[in-house]
């Protein structure tokens, strides 16, 4: 059974729709990466999957479970097996890097604050955040606050994280830093929906490549299909564009 | 002429000064001084309430919504002394056996808690979206979200004019004067009306007034600094 299945999915900015008809279906600790052009419904997919706007029609499973996206308490359910990394990692501006990573486990799991702490601090090591756990945000750069924003998804334990573009709004000698950061996590076996405009990565890592554009799925296959040998023209005609780059 | 006002002040100082002025005015400061403290805290507590009804979108709290709205677009609008008027007039016509002092207090609270309300919310407003997103992502509830994450953001927005609103506010309270409790300003009308000479009376009504915000001024400072401090400048 698909660990996530996306069944004839349509949402709606106001009266205008982004999303519709989308299709998918996800196993456990695969690593799935949208792509497409700027404004085809990626990052929106990951806004509804989070619950952040809700769905028009068509359904969401986990683990075969239907998911009701008006239901508070279901809300609550996805939310807690899936994570969300932002582009602008929406770091808390008012708490210290290991506040950030600790105060949703504390505060809404209720977990012991020692026990917490102590696994906060060795998800920051991981990212190479171990030196910088009483700095704020603003103090650190866009790459480490990237990494920070990452182990805070990691700390409620879920089983499914969403990167939505997280290494777009860095300095390109950033990137690489938080890229490493997520091939650490793809080795883990973690489920992930990546959102990315970095091809080369999306290539190494993904296990499924989903090319969207205009709100629609309009092809699905392994990276090297949909690089090398994409079925659909449209597809052709973007990887042929950002090939050519 | 000026020789002659500050001769004729000095004449009257010790007078003025008596054991039972000096109780007088005191009562007078002391009313001020409660309606000015009581409406600043009662507008505190209930404007933080107000806009965060205001702030929620659950379609259950809709009409709770649209009672803080109509309560703080009306009572942001309506003249203080009307809604002194309206208080006193509303408590008659319900044969409620209420004191000046009490019709005053009840009026100062809920124009301060209207316009605190605004503020409040308005603080609230400028922590960015991105903030409440991720509070969301991470199944904090409303309140968690306020009091973790958006509350401690907005205070450097929020307090510098709550504390000016404060110090405007502890002048309108003279206003409770028109419908006769006796306080700072109804004091030096009484005392001018005793003889006493105006430049002596309101010159103390003056000093007496300055006490009471002063200090306000200087704890509002305390606690921008404390609540809201601007790190990596």
């Amino acid at each position: 059974m698909p660990q996530l299945e996306i069944v004839d999915l349509k949402a709606n900015y106001g009266a205008h729709t982004v999303l519709e008809r989308i299709n998918l279906s996800v196993e456990k600790g695969e690593i799935v990466s949208l792509i497409g052009p700027s404004g085809s419904g990626k990052s929106t997919l990951l806004r509804v999957l989070m619950g952040l706007l809700p769905p028009i029609s068509g359904q969401v499973r986990i683990d075969g479970q239907a998911l009701d996206y008006n239901d508070r308490a279901q809300l609550r359910r996805i939310r807690s097996q899936m994570a969300i990394v932002f582009q602008q990692y929406n770091l808390f501006q008012n708490m210290t890097v290991l506040d950030n990573v600790t105060v949703a486990p504390i505060k809404v799991k209720g977990r012991a604050r020692k026990q917490v702490e102590d696994y906060a601090v060795q998800l920051l090591e991981k990212v190479g955040m171990g030196a910088k756990l009483a700095s704020y945000p603003d103090q650190l750069s866009g790459g480490q606050q990237q990494r920070v924003a990452i182990a805070r998804a990691l700390a409620l334990q879920p089983s499914i994280v969403l990167l939505d573009e997280v290494t777009a709004a860095l300095d390109p000698e950033l990137v690489t830093e938080v890229l490493d950061t997520v091939r650490l996590l793809a080795a883990d076996g973690m489920t992930m929906f990546i959102v990315s405009h970095e091809m080369g990565f999306v290539r190494e890592v993904s296990s499924k490549v989903v090319f969207m554009d205009a709100g629609h799925v309009v092809e699905t296959g392994d990276p090297r299909q949909v690089f090398d040998q994409p079925r659909e023209a449209r597809t052709r005609e973007f990887v042929g564009k950002i090939l050519r780059h | 002429m000026l020789g002659q006002t500050w001769g004729q002040i000095a004449d009257e100082l010790p007078r003025f000064f008596s054991h039972y002025n000096l109780i007088f005015f005191a009562k007078a400061l002391g009313t001020t001084f409660a309606l000015s403290a009581i409406g600043c805290i009662v507008g505190f507590t209930l404007g933080f309430v107000l806009a965060a009804v205001r702030m929620t979108t659950r379609p259950a709290a809709r009409p709770l919504r649209i009672a803080a709205t109509v309560f703080i677009e009306l009572f942001r609008r309506i003249p203080f002394l009307v809604t002194l008027m309206l208080v006193f007039f509303v408590f008659q016509a319900l044969k409620a056996d209420l004191s000046m002092f009490s019709v005053a207090l009840i009026s100062v609270c809920v124009i301060a808690t209207a316009f605190i309300a605004e503020i409040v919310r308005s603080g609230l407003e400028s922590v960015h979206q991105n903030q409440w997103d991720a509070a969301l992502t991470l199944n904090f509830s409303y309140l968690q979200t306020l009091r973790l994450v958006i509350v401690p953001q907005a205070w450097k927005i929020i307090l510098p004019p709550v504390f000016g609103f404060f110090v405007l506010f502890i002048k309108d309270t003279a206003l409770a004067s028109q419908i006769g409790v006796i306080e700072l300003a109804f004091a030096g009308k009484t005392m001018n009306n005793k003889g006493f000479s105006a430049t002596l009376v309101y010159g103390t009504v003056l000093a007496l007034y300055f006490m009471l915000s002063y200090p306000l001024a200087r704890f509002g400072k305390y606690l921008e600094t404390r609540l809201a401090p601007t790190r990596n400048r």
